[in-house]
């Protein structure tokens, strides 16, 4: 949890409300939606979290909402103060409340990952993230993951090979195709594919995404 | 309906020519195809055009894949789409619609909405926009527009922030008298069905097709048959040796374009400014102007950005005309995008369709007749026709064309990228590969003896020299294991559709910038690279550094993206623009340079003078000696140098598939897709739009379908979840070939590819690729498993032997 967070203490750090019969709480449920193909890989790792935060959860739990209340989202390095509602996606803080329109929203059902961002560089659904549910973790998105003049590898690979087209899906892309590269610095075409299985593109650009994507590794390990 | 004759999108050529006509120069001209057929033919041409361009491996910034001019903008997130545009003070708005597919409409109360916290405005429509238009209106006496589909427009409501504009949406409450509907087009076809409309009514097409002529007659709800009859048909099948047969139904398909429809409408009392998601931002100025009454010079339309709209993206529609409305009477900027639901039910789909398509042909090959008759349903609008490949591909002695739209309740159709000709050659090029099989001719061969095109002729020569190709067992069904291998191909055609009424401004500054200006947009085609590279092919500026200003009305007026006419339309201008502009700049130095202007040239970046006066002269040195801050030129698009040799576009897909006989999954390995755009101005775009085009042939194909239930006569599928597109794990192998052509047309002689590529011809290779794998034809899209299924235990024989 970062330094700079406004109220962490007042607010639900995990989820808290009981668990319903089947087992899973509302909050989990959509953690786990907001999860895009290439952070299923982490699933588990977030399904563990949640056992033990029930397990430690606080007999008197503060409410928030519905109306606006205040936190901070780190994002991109610096720390945002704003007002949400609790029903606020990550997407609508971003796009909305902050103007950051690089990630864009298409289907708001987390089907299409052109929402994609990183919470602590795992990709995940901004439009199936909940803006508190980012409280405390680190987001980086489009606008975050290159240097003021330079374009971070995978971008630069994606203008080199045409991987875009009309570009609506192209942020999504990026961050799927970099996050992956993250992880894995050398992955096959058959990784790419599934990095970017839930990025859908309408005008077909994924031939190129997958070129632009192995040729950024090849640069990465070259320069490494 | 969409047999399509040259030249007959809106606009033909007009007036310039004759305008023009004074002066003229014979020019000699590279035509045909490098490598293959290039010559050199003469055309007459007006004394005021540039100088005849070379081939592209003669230019230094056209014919190169340099990186799109707004790559970097793109990838980095800081292009701003019209669903990004915020305004101080915006309101958000959305939509009431519809719950029901055919009603009435009694009454709309907004008394709860507007009283809702942060509402601003709630408009009830009185216009819908996109669905066909009764020709007799009063057939029908209804203060509001009647519900022809579950999903259509009612009222909408503006708020401060979308959450506040969708509480008090469901608090609008609309009193429906409900009337019988039908949303399968083979019930609505029967004598007792319900009426959609209740007399005869047309959709006008938009600058991206679609739609159908006037006058054509309607029975219940078949608006239909236009007939089309050339020579004897019935004659033509009895001089037939072979007569193949058969019935093709596909799917109906919705754009599910990324960037959904919408707008940010900012009404002032002297200027409405409007942010569009569009294909067109003339069609947009137009039809707002057109509605409020107000003068086109006081409605300005941008759109820098715009993500994706595959022809169903023209014209203010519902969304354009109510944010406006909203805009007006809030007095605040609003923006109406709509939801990934409404997209799917509201503005436009790739019309279904049911064919029986004959074909007679010779023993030779030569085709006697052709004969289709089709049904199709747009929904409420129409736009069903699907006759263009069997009437333009091949070419036959007699013909009779019969297409019939059929009326249902469900939203109506719009353009979508080559409409009508991938129903039409998923038939066509069927019938054709059988048509071969029964003569025992070779597909390419039977092609060969019916195809003229001089393209064409040499993609199939390209073809039959590929490894895909050869590596083709002409014997069907040869594997013996559950997973068996086919290669199958088909050919596309789409037109030299232009839009004469379109033009572009380049200005050249003194610190030796250059711009160019334009109200055309880019739809994810890159127009905005192309101009680029043609200025910096006339300063030898690096096209990197050209200043590219399109998508605003504020400039001059652009041709609307539909049809593959956005290249072929304007580049032409561009190039006479910047060719002007040139010749201006040389005047404006001269005097510095102390030569005359016509001793001076400006090539390959450097300003030369003739006689030898001064060395050469780099562009950016030169414009310094300008005596003016700046010259400009405006050009107008001039008529084609020969409109009478009329040329197609097209080529040749082949699909490589595997298909899995028991699960019945068809999965595509690998596509050669050899095309033809005239002049490609920069490869690398031309490529990812036949890419584009291959993979949204494939997703059409093998997944789409649009499912309406019959018994609430909703949409069972209405968002990308339900809604199936192909994706990164349905991709196959692409391979483009391009076939650099040139028609002696035009000052770039560069043609679009956004139609002819994949689509159109995807499907029937699948087809065709399917029948070499299985020796099974599959007459139905989509290719579902449980269809290949149905096919590989019932296998349809075709109708008719002789
Ligand atoms: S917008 Fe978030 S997944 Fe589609
Ligand atoms: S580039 Fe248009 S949707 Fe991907």
């Amino acid at each position: 949890m970062s330094q700079h967070q406004t109220p962490p203490k007042d607010l639900p750090e995990a989820p808290s409300t009981a668990l319903t019969p089947a087992g899973i709480t509302r909050r989990g449920f959509l953690k786990g939606a907001g999860i895009t193909a290439a952070g299923t890989a982490l699933i588990e790792g977030v399904q563990v979290f949640q056992r033990e935060a029930v397990a430690a959860a606080p007999q008197n739990v503060k409410e928030f909402g519905p109306e606006p209340f205040p936190v901070t989202l780190q994002i991109n390095g610096k720390a945002h103060a704003l007002q949400i509602e609790p029903r606020t996606t990550l997407a609508e803080a971003l796009r909305i409340q902050l103007n950051m329109t690089g990630t864009k929203v298409s289907c708001d059902r987390g089907v299409c990952s052109s929402c994609t961002v990183w919470l602590d560089k795992m990709p995940v659904n901004s439009c199936m993230t909940l803006a508190i549910d980012a409280v405390g973790h680190h987001v980086t998105t489009i606008e975050g993951i290159s240097a003021a003049d330079e374009m971070h590898p995978v971008q630069a690979a994606f203008v080199r090979h045409d991987a875009l087209q009309c570009g609506f899906c192209t942020p999504g892309m990026v961050m799927s195709c970099a996050a992956l590269l993250e992880k894995n610095p050398h992955p096959t075409e058959a990784d790419v594919r599934y990095a970017v299985s839930g990025n859908l593109c309408r005008c077909g650009t994924y031939p190129k995404v997958f070129a632009a994507t192995l040729d950024a590794a090849g640069q990465l390990a070259s320069k490494a | 309906m969409a047999t399509h004759t040259p030249h007959s999108l809106p606009d033909a050529p007009l007036s310039a020519a004759t305008e023009a006509a004074a002066a003229t120069k014979i020019v000699s001209m590279p035509i045909g195809i490098p490598g293959y057929t290039l010559h050199e033919e003469q055309r007459t041409v007006p004394a005021s055009e540039p100088p005849v361009l070379p081939v592209n491996s003669d230019l230094n910034f056209i014919g190169k894949s340099l990186p799109r001019w707004d790559g970097r903008a793109k990838v980095t997130g800081s292009a701003r789409y019209t669903a990004d545009v915020q305004l101080p003070g915006m309101l958000y708005a959305c939509f009431v619609n519809s719950s029901l597919p055919h009603a009435r409409v009694l009454s709309v109360d907004t008394t709860a909405a507007e009283s809702h916290p942060g509402v601003k405005g709630v408009h009830v429509i009185e216009q819908v926009f996109g669905n066909a238009v009764l020709r007799d209106p009063s057939l029908e006496r209804s203060k509001l527009p009647i519900v022809r589909y579950a999903g259509q427009p009612i009222a909408a409501v503006a708020a401060v922030s979308p959450q506040a504009a969708e509480e008090a949406a469901a608090k609008v409450k609309v009193k429906y008298e409900p009337l019988p509907f039908v949303v399968d087009a083979d019930l609505a076809r029967e004598p007792n069905a319900p009426l959609v409309f209740p007399g005869a009514a047309d959709q006008a097409g938009t600058a991206g097709g679609g739609g159908s002529e006037g006058g054509i007659p309607q029975t219940g709800n078949v608006h239909g048959p236009a007939v089309r009859k050339q020579g004897d048909a019935e004659q033509g099948f009895k001089d037939a040796d072979v007569i193949v047969d058969a019935r093709y139904t596909t799917q109906v398909q919705t754009h599910s374009a990324l960037e959904t429809h919408g707008v940010v409408a900012d009404w002032k009392p002297d200027l409405l400014t409007v942010y569009a998601s569009t294909q067109g931002t003339a069609s947009v100025r137009e039809e707002l102007a057109g509605y409020f009454k107000i003068p086109k010079s006081q409605v300005r339309v941008i759109t820098e950005y715009m993500g994706g709209g595959f022809g169903a993206k023209f014209g203010a529609g519902n969304p354009g005309v109510v944010a406006a409305t909203l805009s007006r009477k809030t007095g605040a900027p609003v923006r109406l995008m709509l939801d990934r639901e409404e997209e799917h039910l509201s503005v436009g789909n790739r019309p279904s369709s049911d064919q029986r398509l004959r074909i007679g042909a010779k023993k030779d090959g030569t085709i006697t007749a052709i004969q289709l008759i089709s049904f199709g349903t747009a929904g409420c609008g129409t736009g069903a026709g699907c006759a263009g490949p069997a009437t333009n591909l091949y070419k036959w002695a007699t013909l009779h064309v019969e297409e019939n739209d059929v009326f249902i309740n469900a939203g109506p159709a719009a353009a979508f990228r080559a409409p009508g000709h991938p129903q039409g050659a998923f038939a066509l090029e069927q019938s054709i590969d059988e048509l071969a099989a029964r003569l025992n001719m070779e597909p390419l061969d039977l092609r060969d003896r019916i195809d003229e095109n001089p393209v064409r002729r040499v993609q199939r020569k390209i073809i039959r020299e590929s490894a895909i190709w050869k590596s083709r067992n002409p014997r069907p069904n040869a594997d013996p294991g559950p997973i068996k291998r086919g290669v199958g191909l088909s050919q596309s055609i789409w037109y030299r559709h232009l839009t004469m009424n379109c033009g572009a401004e380049v200005r050249v500054h003194k610190d030796g910038s250059v711009e160019v200006l334009s109200a055309v947009q880019d739809i994810g085609s890159g127009i905005k690279t192309v101009l680029a590279q043609i200025l910096a092919e006339q300063f030898g500026v690096e096209a990197a550094k050209i200043s590219v200003k399109i998508g605003d009305t504020n400039y001059p007026v652009g041709p609307n993206s539909g049809g593959s006419v956005t290249t072929a339309s304007l580049t032409p201008a561009v190039r006479d623009a910047a060719w002007q502009a040139a010749r201006k700049f040389l005047a404006s130095v001269a005097p510095a340079l102390g030569a005359m202007p016509s001793d001076l040239t400006l090539s390959g970046g450097m300003v030369r003078s003739a006689s030898g006066k001064f060395q050469p002269l780099a562009f950016r040195a030169a414009a310094a000696k300008m005596n003016v801050d700046e010259v400009s030129a405006q050009a107008k698009r001039i008529p084609d140098y020969d409109p009478k040799k009329y040329d197609t576009y097209g080529g040749i897909d082949v699909a490589e598939v595997a298909v899995d006989t028991e699960a019945g999954r068809i999965h595509v390995k690998h596509v050669l897709s050899v095309h033809d755009c005239g002049r490609p101005i920069n490869p690398a775009q031309v490529i990812s739009q036949i890419n584009g085009g291959v993979i949204q042939g494939i997703s059409y194909t093998l997944f789409e379908h649009r499912l309406l239930d019959p018994n609430y006569g909703l949409m069972v599928n209405a968002n990308l979840d339900k809604y199936k597109i192909a994706g990164s794990y349905e991709v196959p192998q692409v391979e483009v070939q391009l076939t650099e052509s040139y028609i002696g047309q035009s000052s770039t002689d560069a043609s679009g590819i956004g139609e002819a590529a994949g689509i159109i011809s995807v499907g029937a290779a699948i087809g065709n690729a399917f029948h070499n794998a299985t020796g099974v034809r599959i007459r139905q899209l989509p290719m579902t498993p449980a269809v290949v299924l149905a096919a590989l235990n019932q296998p349809q024989p075709s109708m008719e032997s002789l």
